[in-house]
C-alpha cells in the first residue's frame, strides 16, 4: 500500500453571513463550497468541511494544514459582547496622567470590560532614557487589587515601549509571579508609536483572550469531528498566518483578515504579485492594492467599534456599488437589495431594478431571464454601466502607489458589473474561482515577522541598524512558524523623525516565509 | 464666552486647517481639554478689549515634536508649572493666558491651562497660523521681548530663559526641550493687555471655531465645504479664501534637515489643470503652478481632502490622494515689511518675493 502524501490544504473564510471553504492541492483548487455561518462555531465549520468532502472525496490524512480566516473577534468588539473583564496598567507616571487609559472609548465598550485602568511609574523617553524607574511594589499592589476583583486579563503599556520594551516585560514578570493564571498582553508586541492607539489595540487584544480560547477550541473540535488531525492556522490582517498558540495570545491580529484574504486570493488566482484588487459583493466594492503579494497597510488611524487604534490593517477603500445595488435613473446604490437579489431583481422576476439587471441587459452577464430586462433603454443601460466602471476605476486610481501601469484583478459575485477594460486600466482580469477568493487567500497564506521601532543612528551606522532590524524580522518570522530557508525580507521602510536630534529614524521591516508543516 | 464641547471640537477642526500642513494634530490637545470640560471646569474665552491696559497676559504653548507628544502624553501639569514659574520670576499673577500659535495643537494648550487655573484665554495669537519657531511671532515683529520665558517638563522641572534676542531664545529653548524628552511646555512673551492689543492678531481662536463649524455644518447638510469656507472667511479679518487647485498627489519627497521635515509635494490637476508643487518645512511655504508662484508664506496654503475637506498634514501626504489646495490671505499685521522679515519668504531661505495671494488668483 502506498503511503498517503499530505499534500492538500483547506482554506476557510468565516464571514458574518457565509462560510466559504476550498480544498487545494498545491496551486490547484480541487473543490469549493459556500455554506451559512452558524451561531455555534463548530457546526458551521463541520458543515463546510463535509461540503468539501462531498464535492471531492479526500482522506483526512491527506490534509497538510487547515487555514481559517474569521470575523468572530471583530464582531465581538463591534457588539461589545463575549469580552473578558480586562485591566490596563500603564507605566508612565508622572507623564500621561491627564489622559488615563480608555479615555476616548465609547462608554458601552469601556464598561463591558470593567473599566479598570491603573497608572504606574515607568516609561521611557524617545531616546531610551527612563522617565521614572518602575516600582515593583506598585505593580504588586495592582496585582492584589486585580486578585480581589477577580480580573483575569491584563493589558500593559509603557511610554515609548517600541523603543524600549524593558518595563513592560518587567511588569509582566512581577504580575505573573503574583497572579500566575492571568492573561497578559504587552503593547510593544502589538502596536506602534502612538501611546493611546497602541494601548487601545492591546486592551482589545486582552479582552478577547477568553474568546480566543473558545474559538480556537471550537475550530479544533470541528476538525476532530471530521477526523482531520492536521495543524490549524488562523489568518492575520497582513495576509500571513499564525498558529493556534499565537492566536490564543494575539487574537487582535485577526482583525480585517477578510479583505486581506480576498486580496491575497485574487493575487494568487491571477498569478500577480503587484496589482489592484477589486472585490465586488452585493452591497459594496472594496478596492485594495497588493505590493509583492501582500496588501498595502493603512497608514492612518483605524477606528474599530469606536476605538482609535493603529494596528496593522489593509488599506481598503470602499464604495457603495454592488451586484444588488438599486438603480434609480442614473444613480446606482448605495442601498442594496442584498441577499434578496434572487427574489427582487428584474431578471429573477422581481420588481426592483438592480445593478445586476443592467449587467444582464448590457450583455456583460447571463443570469436569470434576460427577456425580463429586454425593455430597458439600451443607451441608458450602457451609460450607467460606463459610469459604474468609471467610478470603480477612479477608486482604483486613487489607491495606486505609482504612475506605473497597474493590472486590476476583479473578484466577488458582483464583478459581472465591470467590463473587460476600465478607464485608465486596460489590463483587467477576472480569474476562475473568483467567488471564493477569500477562502483561497486563507489557504495560501504565509507566515511573517515585523519590526517597527525608532532607532538612533550614531553608535551604529545606518547600515548596521538596518541589518539588525532585518535579522530581527527574520527571527520573528521563523518564531511564527516560517521555514528558515524560505524566510525573506519583503518590506523596508525608513522614516526620519522630524524635530528629533541624533538622527532618530523609524524603521519598519517585514519578513515572510513559507509555513513549516510537519510532513507525515 | 464659554466654550462648549461642540465649540471645542469645532475649534480643533479649524485649528488643523490653520496648521497649513503642520502644527501637530490637535487630537491629543482636544482630548485634554475635553477631560477638563467633562470634570466641570470652564473654558472662558475673552476678547482682546476685555482686559484693562495693565493686566498681565502670559501666552502658553507646547514646544517640541508632535511625534513625541502622541507617545509621551502630557501629565497635564507642565503648562501649570511653566506659568507658575514665570509668575514667580515676574512677581505678578497673570490675568489671562493666550495662544502664541492658533494653528495645530497649540490652539488647545492655552485652553487646557485656562480650564485648570480658571484663567480666561484671550481670543488672539501671535502667528495667525502655525510656524516652526518661537521668534516667528507678531509679538517679536512689533518689539515685544520674548523673555523672560519659562519652560517645564512633565517632571515639573522648570527653567527660566533670559536673553535680549528672540532668535537666541528659540535656540536655547529648543535645547532644553530635547533634554526634557522632546516635548515641553512654555510661557513666553509676557506682556500687558495694551501690548497684546497692539501686537497680536485678534480673534483667531474664534476664527478656528468658525472655520470648524462651517466645515461641520457643510458636511451635515451635504454642501460644498470649500464654498462654505470661502463664505465664512469673507466675514473675518482674513477676508480672502479660495480653492487654488484640485488634483492628485503624484509625488512626495521629504527629508529631515536640521530637525525639520523639509520637502515638496507634486500634484497633478484634473482635466489638464497643470502641475502644482508645494514646498514645505513642517508647514507649507510656497505653491507653484507650472512654475509660477501662486501663494507664498505667510499666506496660508492648506492641503485638504477633496471629499471631506479634512486637513491633510505633510506627514500623511501620499501618492494618489485627491487634494484640494485652499489658500487664505493673512491680515495686514502679518504683511508689514517688519513681519515679512521675520516670517516671510526670506526667513525660510526662499528667494521669491512676497506677493499677496489674492492678487495672484
Amino acid at each position: 500500500m502506498t503511503r498517503i502524501e499530505r499534500t492538500l490544504r483547506i482554506g476557510i473564510d468565516v464571514g458574518g453571513t457565509n462560510t466559504d471553504a476550498v480544498l487545494m492541492d498545491g496551486t490547484a483548487v480541487l473543490a469549493e463550497v459556500k455554506t451559512s455561518t452558524t451561531d455555534d462555531v463548530t457546526s458551521g465549520i463541520v458543515a463546510a468541511l463535509r461540503g468539501l468532502a462531498s464535492a471531492r472525496e479526500f482522506a483526512p490524512g491527506q490534509i497538510q494544514a487547515v487555514m481559517i480566516g474569521t470575523t468572530h473577534f471583530t464582531n465581538a468588539i463591534v457588539e461589545a459582547s463575549r469580552l473578558t473583564e480586562t485591566a490596563v496598567i500603564r507605566l508612565a507616571l508622572p507623564a500621561t496622567r491627564a489622559l488615563p487609559p480608555m479615555v476616548d472609548w465609547p462608554d458601552r465598550l469601556r464598561l463591558a470590560i470593567g473599566d479598570h485602568g491603573y497608572l504606574c511609574h515607568g516609561g521611557h523617553e524617545f531616546d531610551g532614557r527612563v522617565i521614572a524607574p518602575i516600582d515593583p511594589e506598585e505593580i504588586k499592589k495592582v496585582a492584589a487589587d486585580l486578585h480581589a476583583k477577580g480580573v483575569r486579563s491584563v493589558a500593559i503599556s509603557s511610554v515609548f515601549s517600541p523603543v524600549s520594551a524593558e518595563f513592560e516585560q518587567l511588569a509582566a514578570d512581577v504580575l505573573r509571579a503574583e497572579l500566575p493564571e492571568v492573561h497578559i498582553s504587552l503593547s510593544h508586541e502589538i502596536g506602534r508609536i502612538g501611546l493611546l492607539e497602541r494601548e487601545n489595540a492591546t486592551i482589545i487584544n486582552a479582552c478577547l483572550r477568553d474568546l480566543a480560547d473558545g474559538i480556537v477550541d471550537a475550530f479544533g473540535t470541528a476538525l476532530q469531528t471530521v477526523g482531520i488531525d492536521a495543524p490549524l492556522f488562523l489568518s492575520q490582517n497582513d495576509g500571513t498566518l499564525m498558529d493556534v498558540e499565537y492566536t490564543r495570545r494575539y487574537p487582535v491580529a485577526t482583525f480585517a483578515s477578510g479583505p486581506t484574504n480576498s486580496m491575497r486570493g485574487a493575487a494568487f488566482l491571477s498569478g500577480l504579485a503587484d496589482c489592484a484588487v477589486v472585490d465586488i459583493g452585493g452591497t459594496t466594492t472594496d478596492v485594495g492594492v497588493l505590493a509583492r503579494g501582500f496588501p498595502r497597510e493603512s497608514a492612518t488611524e483605524v477606528d474599530l467599534g469606536g476605538v482609535r487604534s493603529n494596528f496593522r490593517m489593509p488599506d481598503v477603500l470602499s464604495v457603495g456599488i454592488g451586484g444588488g445595488s438599486r438603480v434609480r435613473g442614473t444613480a446606482v446604490g448605495p442601498d442594496s437589495v442584498g441577499y434578496e437579489l434572487t427574489r427582487r431583481a428584474l431578471v429573477f422576476g422581481g420588481d426592483t431594478l438592480t445593478a445586476t439587471d443592467l449587467a444582464v441587459a448590457g450583455g456583460l452577464a447571463e443570469i436569470g431571464d434576460p427577456g425580463l430586462v429586454a425593455h430597458l433603454d439600451r443607451s441608458a443601460v450602457r451609460a450607467t454601466l460606463a459610469r459604474i466602471a468609471r467610478d470603480v476605476a477612479e477608486i482604483v486610481d486613487r489607491m495606486r502607489t505609482s504612475a506605473a501601469p497597474l493590472p486590476v484583478v476583479v473578484v466577488g459575485g458582483g464583478s459581472i458589473l465591470l467590463p473587460d477594460e476600465l478607464p485608465g486600466f486596460p489590463d483587467v482580469r477576472r480569474p476562475d474561482h473568483f467567488a471564493v477568493a477569500n477562502a483561497i487567500g486563507a489557504a495560501i497564506a504565509q507566515v511573517g515577522g515585523e519590526v517597527d521601532r525608532i532607532f538612533a543612528i550614531g553608535v551604529l551606522t545606518r547600515e548596521e541598524v538596518l541589518e539588525h532590524a532585518k535579522a530581527e524580522a527574520l527571527d520573528k518570522a521563523v518564531a511564527a512558524g516560517a521555514r528558515p530557508e524560505s524566510a525573506q525580507i519583503v518590506e523596508v521602510d525608513e522614516v526620519p523623525i522630524a524635530y528629533l536630534p541624533g538622527n532618530a529614524v523609524r524603521i519598519r521591516v517585514k519578513a515572510v516565509g513559507e509555513l513549516e508543516v510537519a510532513r507525515a | 464666552m464659554e466654550l462648549t464641547l461642540e465649540g471645542l471640537r469645532d475649534t480643533a477642526r479649524g485649528a488643523a486647517v490653520l496648521g497649513t500642513g503642520g502644527g501637530g494634530d490637535p487630537y491629543i490637545g482636544r482630548l485634554l481639554v475635553e477631560q477638563e470640560l467633562k470634570a466641570g471646569h470652564r473654558v472662558e474665552i475673552i476678547g482682546v478689549d476685555e482686559l484693562p491696559d495693565e493686566a498681565l497676559v502670559l501666552p502658553s504653548a507646547m514646544m517640541g515634536a508632535p511625534t513625541v507628544f502622541v507617545e509621551k502624553l502630557p501629565s497635564g501639569e507642565g503648562g501649570r508649572a511653566a506659568l507658575t514659574a514665570l509668575e514667580r520670576r515676574l512677581g505678578r499673577r497673570a490675568s489671562a493666558t493666550m495662544p502664541i500659535e492658533c494653528g495645530g495643537i497649540n490652539s488647545m494648550m492655552p485652553l487646557l491651562l485656562g480650564a485648570q487655573l480658571g484663567l480666561p484665554i484671550v481670543d488672539a495669537d501671535g502667528m495667525g497660523r502655525a510656524f516652526p519657531e518661537l521668534q516667528m511671532e507678531t509679538f517679536n515683529v512689533y518689539g515685544v521681548p520674548g523673555t523672560p520665558m519659562s519652560i517645564a517638563g512633565d517632571h515639573g522641572d522648570t527653567a527660566i530663559i533670559e536673553t535680549d534676542d528672540n532668535v537666541r531664545m528659540e535656540w536655547l529653548a529648543r535645547g532644553l526641550t530635547i533634554r526634557m524628552g522632546g516635548a515641553a511646555y512654555i510661557c513666553d512673551y509676557p506682556m500687558d493687555a495694551a501690548t497684546v492689543r497692539r501686537t497680536a492678531i485678534p480673534g483667531t481662536l474664534s476664527l478656528c471655531r468658525t472655520i470648524g463649524r462651517a466645515l461641520r455644518e457643510a458636511r451635515e447638510r451635504h454642501e460644498d465645504p470649500f464654498a462654505a469656507l470661502t463664505a465664512t472667511l469673507a466675514d473675518t479679518i482674513y477676508t480672502y479664501g479660495a480653492v487654488l487647485f484640485r488634483g492628485k498627489v503624484v509625488d512626495v519627497e521629504r527629508r529631515t534637515i536640521e530637525g525639520f521635515a523639509r520637502g515638496q509635494v507634486t500634484l497633478e490637476g484634473f482635466d489638464g489643470g497643470g502641475t502644482l508643487v508645494i514646498t514645505f518645512q513642517n508647514e507649507h511655504l510656497v505653491a507653484r503652478l507650472d512654475g509660477q508662484v501662486r501663494a507664498i508664506v505667510p499666506d496660508l496654503i492648506c492641503t485638504l481632502d477633496s471629499e471631506t475637506a479634512e486637513p491633510v498634514t505633510t506627514e500623511s501626504l501620499r501618492y494618489g490622494q485627491r487634494i484640494t489646495v485652499y489658500t487664505i490671505s493673512t491680515p495686514p499685521i502679518m504683511r508689514s515689511p517688519a513681519a515679512l522679515a521675520v516670517f516671510g519668504p526670506s526667513a525660510f531661505g526662499l528667494t521669491d518675493p512676497y506677493v499677496p495671494v489674492e492678487t495672484l488668483g
